[in-house]
């Protein structure tokens, strides 16, 4: 992977005695003292983070947390007071005026809270903005802005007026806005806040499906901690200006790193995050190639276990054999399990929401199987883990 | 209190227009081409005949309506021009229409960038603003004596002093609009890659243009309100019938002068409300 967006050292100041402001910054001076003695508030102290390419960013925190700043520094709508901002390594708070427009221009798109469409424009026309300000002919802006708005998914709205359209429609716009200027670095300020639940979900899906084929560098601002889990690769967490923590969402719920993520993540919704490869642990198996059922007799003693998981020579998922089945083959003297294996064993792949088999695994005895792609056997899941991980202990081999 | 010499306010304005008409060559060039304009507006309105003038006034208050037909108000401007016909004030109405187009022309021309500037600079905002409450607020009657001083007798005084009445709605107005646009389409228009230039025309002007279009509106009526006063320095037109009816004690002669004045007000009012009229449709 690499860094698409560096961000070093980047402090915003806004007020009027700056330089003091700094300097007291420096000594370490909380943004209250700061206040009071320069008149001057803080709204990002020296953050530092990496954006990779490719990957969906969240920058979550509370208003007034200094994630509007932030991201308003990046494409300097708001000058930084010091620090840098690099996309592919060019330094963007060196530059002229000219070549910042170039920046703004090619490099990144920006997608608002409040839709920020131009009430006086036809759909196609606030679509074609981007293009229109950079000089693309007619034909081809209307063209690349007709397809952009097809990939968000509004047809037939061309000509109307962004006031003839419903919230969720008007956001599509704002995206296909962001889309058919074809930039790299997608930045989305609240994007999806000023939706009702349902839309929002609907337009989370859409920019998680749109992103599988686009691999754009999205920075996306959130307040919503689920709506940060379930979109973001990785999320950046801010509180008063500073970062608290970057990590990916698993590393955020399991690893908080203060009380304050901690106090964030208690009542998120933790269905929704965890896979199956959260809660699988290590099944106990036997080799069908090798072993007979004696050995899976003593493997089913050892553990204290009434059933034994089934692999061949590649360690591919077969079945299961429960005990009592085991014993009748010992008793005549069978040396294969074949005939006893059950092959009706629920599987499920690691990166399966555990929301999406709740249900099953409630009502089935047997263990779900999760296999891999290549029907390798990696883990089995049990009730008892996936209760534990949802309420939030730690999810370990006893359980 | 009466040791206290009093200020000599007025013999340094004396001094100050004294000095300024030295710059008699630019004064005159000034007064050759509002001169011109007028002469334009004047040349164009003897030469249409009555039919096809109210054939223009009607047809544009059709078509500017016609969505939301306006039956009523077609049928005031034609009974309104037939009866200022037959008043015999034709000539005077277009010469009061001549003063107040080229007086709202040149507003327009001047106040909207000084306008822009002020939408976009906060320092030349607070400059201009006591400026403005000064150029409203003094007696209109004031700016004729200069006037004459450096322009002469005639329309183009007239013009001249209507301008400095009539011109700030239309600053105000575009400094309101260009401050009313959102800030989040500014900064939609900015984050895409927009010059000031392409900010003005394609976000902030079309923005702002119901706000601008009221302050031309405003200036249009203030410039109206000026004609009797311009008739004192010489213009022709609606406002000399009604100041020498006043010199005269003429009642009947002054509400018939008078009324033909109200008569052009309306027409030119809904007229300019309707170009206002937006396109967009509201939610």
């Amino acid at each position: 992977m690499t860094a698409k967006l560096e961000v070093r050292h980047l402090t915003k100041i806004f007020g009027r005695r700056i330089p003091r402001a700094e300097e007291l910054l420096k000594a370490g001076k909380s943004k209250a003292e700061i206040l009071k003695s320069a008149g001057a508030t803080v709204g990002v102290n020296d953050a530092n983070f990496e954006v990779n390419d490719g990957e969906i960013f969240v920058i979550m925190g509370l208003s007034g947390s200094g994630k509007s700043t932030m991201i308003r520094m990046i494409n300097r709508l708001i000058e930084p007071t010091s620090g840098e901002v690099l996309i592919d390594g060019e330094n963007l708070t060196s530059l002229n005026k000219k070549q910042l427009l170039d920046v703004r221009r090619n490099k990144m798109s920006m997608v608002f809270q409040n839709f920020a469409l131009f009430p006086n424009r036809t759909i196609i026309d606030n679509t074609a903005y981007g293009l229109e300000i950079k000089g693309v002919d007619k034909d081809e802006r209307l063209k690349k802005s007709h397809d952009a708005l097809e990939l968000v998914g509004l047809h037939g709205y061309d000509n109307q007026y962004p006031t003839q359209l419903s919230g969720g429609m008007q956001q599509r716009v704002g995206l296909a806005r962001a889309l058919a200027n074809n930039s790299e670095i997608l930045l989305m300020d609240e994007a999806f806040s000023a939706l009702d639940p349902l839309n929002r979900k609907d337009m989370q899906d859409e920019l998680l499906d749109l992103q599988e084929n686009l691999h754009k560098t999205i920075v996306f601002i959130s307040h919503d901690l689920n709506e940060a889990l379930r979109i973001g690769d990785r999320i950046m967490i801010m509180k008063d200006g500073e970062i608290v923590q970057t990590g990916t969402p698993e590393e955020i719920l399991t690893q908080p790193a203060d009380d304050y993520v901690e106090r964030f993540i208690e009542d998120v919704d933790r269905t929704k995050v965890l896979t199956a490869s959260n809660v699988m642990i290590r099944p106990t198996f036997v080799n069908i190639d090798k072993d007979g059922p004696r050995i899976a007799m003593r493997r089913m003693v050892e553990n204290e276990i009434s059933s034994v998981y089934v692999v061949n020579n590649q360690r591919e998922f077969i079945g299961v054999v429960d005990a009592s089945h085991v014993m009748s083959l010992i008793k005549k003297k069978e040396r294969k399990l074949d005939s006893v294996i059950q092959k009706n064993v629920p599987t499920t792949s690691p990166d399966t929401p555990i929301t999406d088999i709740m249900d099953t695994i409630s009502s089935t005895p047997i263990p779900y199987a999760v296999v891999d792609d290549q029907n390798h056997l990696l883990g089995i899941i049990i009730r008892g883990a996936v209760l534990g991980a949802i309420s939030g202990n730690e999810v370990g081999e006893d359980e | 209190m009466n040791n206290i010499p009093q200020l000599p306010v007025s013999s340094w304005i004396d001094k100050f227009v004294d000095w300024l008409a030295s710059f008699e060559g630019f004064f005159n060039a000034v007064t050759n081409f509002i001169g011109g304009i007028i002469n334009g507006f004047q040349w164009i309105f003897d030469l249409l005949p009555i039919w096809l003038f109210m054939l223009l006034v009607v047809g544009c208050t059709y078509w500017l309506n016609r969505k939301t037909k306006h039956w009523t108000l077609i049928g005031f401007e034609i009974v309104g021009l037939l009866y200022i016909w037959n008043q015999g004030f034709w000539r005077d109405m277009t010469q009061t229409l001549t003063l107040v187009l080229t007086s709202s022309l040149i507003a327009l021309v001047i106040g909207v960038p000084l306008g822009i500037w002020m939408g976009k600079s906060k320092v030349f905002e607070t400059i201009n603003k006591p400026i403005l409450d000064f150029m409203q607020t003094m007696p209109a009657f004031v700016y004729l004596i200069p006037a004459v001083a450096f322009f002469g007798i005639g329309m183009v005084p007239g013009v001249i002093a209507s301008v400095i009445f009539a011109m700030p709605p239309t600053i105000r107005m575009t400094n309101l609009g260009i401050r009313q646009v959102p800030a989040d389409l500014i900064e939609a228009a900015d984050s895409y890659g927009s010059t000031s230039w392409q900010k003005l025309f394609k976000v902030q002007l079309p923005l702002a243009k119901s706000t601008l279009m009221a302050g031309v509106n405003q200036s249009m009526m203030l410039s109206l309100s000026m004609v009797v006063i311009a008739s004192m320095i010489g213009a022709m037109g609606l406002g000399n019938k009604v100041y020498f009816a006043v010199g005269r004690n003429d009642a009947g002669g002054g509400f018939a002068a008078g009324l033909a004045i109200v008569i052009l007000a309306i027409i030119l009012d809904r007229i300019t409300q309707a170009i206002n009229r937006s396109k967009i449709p509201k939610s």
